[in-house]
């Protein structure tokens, strides 16, 4: 009964339309405006309704793209807490041959340390203990830890000359989320929230899911504000998915009642704001009714994204018996593929647990088989149903290790520090260049001797696969025009297709 | 800016004649249309005129920051405008009423894109409009005007009107302004209207249906100020109050990093509900809180107050390079004392000099250097390091000198909380690189920039004699900040609609004589704040009605002139309180440490990692505790209360002078689904149910009227009757189950109620507490 409603209602409203263009376009625009679709409108600084989202067939803050898109969502698998690049993807025999061997000061060069290792005299190089072997056509290098990702090769771009500013966890991950690293500017997410709008009335067109790793379960935290919206419209947040009772927070109705109960309730509040708002005339009671209707909508739609009984068993071969269990990466994953399904925009994963400052062989381990079989079936996947084309799959994390060991290098255990200078992340998907290696590190993997790219460059890229110039995508603030990528960010062009 | 709007909705409405419309919505674009039919002024005013365009287009190369200046030409002057330029010094941009002589006609003209000026690349065109205005200006001679909020005020003339709807001066001004315009204010708003808004603005809670009635039946003329003056000396008044001074001060109960441990800072925040209760001058408030350690004799009250500045985020994440992050806290009080008192984005010209306000980047320095010497760490060592320098608070000093702290639900009778203090020998400061914490260049000492006021010799070189350049008599900008953030508290924007920033990019004053009769006002008569707001409340601008016809949305959509009150949506801590208040949940009790009521399960769990302590997972309190007002509510800044959030609550990571205000699916969830709401609902049911109300009508009548203010009309009453019925045949049915409905939150309900009918009034409850006019102030 209740598109039926809903498309009564908005014929209730249409019909009322003759009324409201004698009395005032600007009422009645505004009051149509927020029945027929998602609601546009924010108060300015100064006050004033202002049309800011979009809704199916309604643009964003953008009359039109930059240039032609490749993409249109993002599915962003970020590794929490800083994978080795050294373990996964950068293949160093010369730390194998150097085992112990101090790091050469010719090498570090001044480089600054988190006070984790700044106090230690010595730094010994380590290499991997795991294998690496050369996968697919293209040959590229990668870990037997992830033989999955290994057998994709050919599908993805493996960035291995990565580099960032922030040298601790909490910046490092604002840096990567909002392009800065002290808290407050908007996340990527929002950005496109803002600047694209969405494309499915009936979810938002961000959201964002979180899972646990087995590496390191008491790992670094997170913070909402990695996918707060900042100083824009907080329509545009991110919205998290949760393997809960509720998906999204407060989405069940009362216990107790039904959806007729609920449908009653919207009806009868629509019909007393709705008679305030004759009386008034304050725009706002208008697109307080279409907020209303929005929310019913997203009850069913949600839950229907999150029901996943009925994905067929190949699909959960592919995925790996933890996409069975709620909350998991690879249930995630799954889910991230329903959800770019259903034309969301930008579908962000955390999956936390990648901080081996210690017990990194093991760990590393047991991480690694987290995320591999399910990061790969969902490249497959996507590929299966044609939607890899205008889809783009980031993974990686804020930073990468060190090639020295962080405390005592015994025998069969080390760990590793933070590093900024050069890591490893790697992107699939539409125009972006399939199975290539893109920029080189030194022996050592510390410096990076070939390509460098840094956070907002790859975050330039990213908005550029959407159709954006990351240099138009702006919101005054405070008298400022800001951006994600802030004041740098070059294009990547090297790796687009 | 108020005009693109109605050519917006042209534009939309037009639109909806088919479904899937195409949006036009680029803001920039809109201003285009609607200013290409706008008429130029006859005489240009550079203020009002020219100077945001030109601050806003060309000052990012032609600006304030003298290493970012292109081509030798700074706007920023009237002597650098005028000045020759190139090698040969044969051209100028501006040679004033030479439109000919002045190549920045030519360069803004322009179709080639080598000489075009904004150039293409910096997305920053100009339109028609502007173009016009710039030409004409050079025309009329190119005159320069000092920016007005530098220039201390100055006592204007009080304007006549000729309409009599004057109550005091605030009328004359906002009358003037109004018939100029061609417009009337609107009738007085009614008693009911009136009182709620009066308490919501005042104290941050709905009028009691007592205090309704005496108000309607006292037809006394000194009815509503009487009122007014109740309102003021409650606790109530000092609570809202300093609701809106945590979001200032930045007030958390986290550190706000990483494991975001827990920290006391809530004696402080009980100081600041003592202060507003005792109303104490903003001068000394302010004072203190900068600068009481360093008055002669400091007591402890005026050492706490500086918690203020201990307020900001503290890191305790291992690894982190502590120099690295204190300079981080130093910027943050830098960038507060810009935001909270001056109107000012200091932080802006960190880097380099500012690039629209005559800031440099060393003036950004000499201010930091008032805050660089204390004697703490940039690192907290794990979650029990109390963060140097802190004061410790016993039973003795809570029960002297500090009486005002709440210490009763404390079990250890001791707290410590983070202060200001000087170190012996103060820190050097320096001009830093590009901001970055180890490049130091030159080094700076205490002072401020002669752009708005040059430090006075005799003061001394601390935050004592900051906090008295403050108020020092010829401060162009504490006073106008101040007053106008009052003002914005009773009309929901400022005068300056930006009331974080009074510099070039900020907007322009509505009434700029009004605003200056305020400060001076609020200054001369010894910065009382309740005096200020009575003053304010009294005219008759803020006791209009908000009823809007379509016509004056059309004129004034944005509500600048104020021929309408504003109709303003509550802010989520008052949302929650109005709940608990009108159901009776409320439970009224004056500071202490914060407390953790209803919260969906898991949220903390979901995020937090491995450091444990008190905020890796959320337990919520029992008892009183799940009913006290929203401003003790724990707020955890990595994972700051959802609700709260949904309703735009500052996220308290950064000095927030103004809230944005949205409307949003998520909160129309929030108000359906939260237990808090519900169980509100059902409290506010049994208590129609169990008060002297029979029938049904009368029952849904108590609750309207204390959800509103007011009593349904005969329509809404039967309507809602109507849904009653509904909601009773659906719990007969078995649609609702009113014993696992009406067990949702803590509040139980006694036995022998009719638990169907009570169901059924409970959900009725439930919709009149997600009304639009529930949740709004009209």
């Amino acid at each position: 009964m209740s598109e039926k409603k809903i498309i009564h209602e908005r014929s209730l409203i249409l019909n009322r339309r003759a009324f409201l263009e004698k009395s005032a376009l600007g009422i009645g625009g505004a009051a149509l405006s927020s029945l027929l679709g998602v609601n546009c409108f924010r108060k300015t600084e100064s006050g004033v309704l202002t049309p800011d989202s979009s809704s199916s067939g309604i643009k964003g803050a953008l009359t039109s793209l930059h240039h032609p898109a490749k993409v249109k969502r993002v599915i962003y698998l970020f590794q929490s807490g800083g994978p080795s690049q050294l373990e996964l993807f950068d293949y160093k025999p010369t730390l194998n041959k150097r085992r112990g061997e101090d790091l050469p000061e010719s090498i570090r060069n001044g480089q600054r340390l988190t006070g984790m290792t700044s106090g230690q005299d010595k730094f010994p190089l380590v290499g991997s203990p795991f294998n690496f072997k050369q996968y697919g056509k293209s040959g590229t290098w990668i870990s037997d830890l992830l033989p999955h990702i290994g057998k994709m090769a050919d599908d993805i771009c493996l960035v291995k000359s990565m580099y960032t500013e922030a040298i601790n966890h909490d910046p490092a991950v604002t840096f990567f989320q909002t392009g800065s690293q002290q808290p407050g500017r908007p996340s990527i997410g929002s950005w496109l929230s803002y600047g694209l709008g969405s494309e499915n009335e009936n979810l938002p067109s961000f959201t964002v899911m979180l899972s646990r790793g087995t590496g390191r379960p008491k790992s670094q935290p997170l913070y909402t504000r990695l996918w707060g919206n900042g100083f824009l419209h907080s329509l545009h947040q991110g919205v998290q998915f949760r393997a809960a009772k509720d998906p999204v927070l407060y989405l069940n109705d009362p216990e107790g009642t039904t959806k007729s109960t609920k449908r009653a309730m919207l009806d009868q509040l629509a019909a007393l704001n709705d008679q305030h708002y004759q009386e008034n005339g304050d725009p706002e009671i208008q697109s307080r009714i279409a907020q209303y209707e929005m929310a019913y909508r997203m009850q069913t739609s949600v839950p229907e994204v999150m029901n996943t009984d009925k994905e067929p068993d190949y699909i959960y071969k592919m995925y790996g018996s933890d996409a069975k269990i709620p909350g998991t990466f690879a249930a995630n994953c799954l889910l991230a593929r329903r959800l770019a399904e259903q034309n969301v925009r930008f579908i962000q994963l955390y999956h936390m647990g990648w901080d081996q400052h210690g017990d990194l062989p093991a760990a590393i381990e047991r991480q690694a088989k987290d995320v591999d079989q399910a990061s790969a079936a969902l490249i497959a996947d996507l590929k299966q149903r044609g939607m890899l084309e205008d889809t783009l799959v980031v993974w990686g994390g804020e930073f990468g290790r060190t090639n020295y060991s962080q405390g005592l290098l015994t025998d069969t255990n080390y760990g590793r520090d933070h590093h900024p200078r050069c890591f490893s992340m790697w992107m699939a998907g539409g125009g972006i260049k399939p199975g290539i290696v893109y920029g080189e590190t030194d022996e050592f993997g510390y410096n990076i001797t070939e390509n460098p790219v840094h956070v907002h460059d790859f975050q330039a890229t990213m908005l550029h696969q959407l159709g954006i110039d990351h240099e138009k995508l702006v919101y005054k603030y405070q008298g400022r025009r800001f951006r994600l990528t802030d004041v740098e960010g070059k294009i990547i062009k090297d790796i687009l297709t | 800016m108020n005009k693109p709007v109605t050519a917006f909705w042209v534009v939309l409405t037009v639109c909806f004649l088919s479904f899937s419309c195409k949006q036009k919505n680029d803001s920039e674009n809109l201003i285009t249309l609607n200013q290409s039919k706008k008429s130029l002024p006859n005489v240009i005013d550079f203020t009002f005129d020219v100077k945001p365009i030109i601050s806003d287009r060309c000052f990012k190369c032609h600006g304030p920051d003298k290493n970012a200046i292109e081509g030798g030409l700074s706007l920023n002057t009237p002597e650098d405008a005028y000045k020759a330029l190139g090698e040969e010094q044969d051209h100028f941009a501006i040679v004033p009423k030479e439109i000919k002589k002045s190549t920045l006609i030519e360069r803004i003209y322009s179709d080639d894109p080598n000489l075009q000026m904004p150039p293409p690349e910096s997305n920053l065109q100009l339109t028609d409009y502007e173009k016009a205005v710039l030409q004409k200006w050079i025309e009329q001679g190119a005159k320069y005007k000092p920016h007005w909020a530098f220039s201390p005020p100055t006592k204007p003339e009080v304007p006549k009107t000729a309409k009599d709807w004057v109550n005091n001066e605030i009328d004359n001004f906002i009358l003037a302004k109004l018939e100029q315009n061609g417009l009337t204010p609107n009738k007085k708003a009614t008693k009911e209207k009136l009182i709620r808004r009066i308490s919501f603005d005042l104290t941050g809670l709905p009028p009691t249906v007592s205090q309704i009635e005496n108000f309607i039946k006292d037809s006394s003329e000194k009815a509503y100020e009487k009122l007014i003056d109740t309102l003021l000396s409650t606790t109530d008044y000092a609570e809202n109050m300093a609701a809106e001074w945590m979001d200032i001060s930045r007030y958390a109960d986290t550190h706000g990093y990483q494991d975001d441990f827990e920290r006391t800072m809530w004696p402080w925040r009980d100081w600041v509900i003592h202060a507003f209760s005792k109303n104490m001058p903003y001068d000394k408030f302010v004072t203190y809180q900068l600068a009481g350690d360093l008055l002669p004799n400091a007591n402890l009250e005026q050492i706490l107050a500086t918690g203020f500045n201990r307020n900001h985020k503290i890191t305790a994440e291992g690894g982190v390079i502590p120099e690295e992050y204190r300079i981080e806290y130093v910027e943050d009080r830098t960038t507060t004392l810009g935001i909270a008192f001056l109107g000012l984005t200091l932080e802006c010209a960190r880097c380099h000099d500012h690039k629209y306000d005559p800031i440099s980047q060393k003036a950004h320095f000499q201010f930091f250097s008032f805050f660089n010497s204390i004697p703490e760490k940039g690192l907290l060592n794990g979650m029990k390091d109390l963060g140097e320098p802190y004061i410790k608070i016993t039973e003795k000093e809570a029960k002297g000198v500090l009486s005002f702290i709440n210490m009763k639900n404390n079990p250890t009778k001791e707290v410590s909380v983070m202060v200001m203090k000087e170190m012996s020998k103060p820190r050097p400061s320096f001009i830093l690189n590009r901001g970055v914490y180890d490049q130091p260049t030159t080094e700076v000492f205490p002072n401020t920039p002669t752009s708005i006021l040059a430090y006075p010799q005799e003061y001394p070189k601390n935050r004592l004699g900051l906090a008295k350049w403050l108020f020092h008599k010829k401060n162009p900008l504490t006073a106008r900040v101040a007053v106008n953030r009052l003002w914005q508290r009773m009309f929901g924007n400022g005068i300056v609609s930006t009331s974080y920033d009074f510099g070039n990019q900020g907007a322009l004053p509505t009434h700029p004589e009004l605003l200056d009769f305020l400060a001076l006002k609020f200054r001369d008569e010894g910065w009382d704040i309740r005096k200020m707001l009575k003053y304010i409340a009294l005219s008759e601008t803020y006791q209009q009605s908000t009823l809007v016809s379509a016509e004056l949305l059309d004129k004034d959509p944005e509500n600048k002139l104020l021929a309408r009150a504003p109709r303003i949506r509550l802010s989520a801590q008052i949302i929650r309180d109005q709940a608990l208040s009108v159901s009776g949940l409320l439970h009224k009790e004056l500071g202490g440490p914060s407390v953790r009521p209803y919260q969906p399960e898991g949220i903390w769990e979901e995020t937090t990692g491995g450091g444990g302590g008190s905020t890796a997972s959320y337990i919520p309190s029992k008892g009183n505790d799940l009913y006290r007002k929203s401003i003790y509510t724990f707020w955890k800044r990595t994972v700051p209360p959802p609700s709260m959030m949904t309703f735009d609550a500052s996220s308290r990571d950064i000095c927030s002078v103004k809230r944005q205000e949205t409307n949003t699916p998520l909160q129309a969830l929030v108000l359906l689904n939260d237990p808090q709401i519900i169980e509100a609902s059902r409290a506010l049911a049994l208590k129609a149910i169990t008060s002297d109300e029979q029938s049904i009508e009368g029952r849904i009548q108590y609750a309207f009227q204390r959800a509103t203010s007011r009593l349904a009309n005969d329509i809404e009453l039967a309507s809602l009757s109507k849904y009653y019925k509904e909601m009773l045949v659906q719990v007969q049915n078995n649609e609702v189950q009113p014993e696992t409905y009406l067990a949702i939150g803590d509040y139980a309900i006694p036995k022998d109620i009719d638990q169907i009918a009570l169901a059924a009034l409970s959900l009725t409850c439930h919709t009149i507490l997600n009304l639009d006019e529930t949740i709004s102030r009209g």
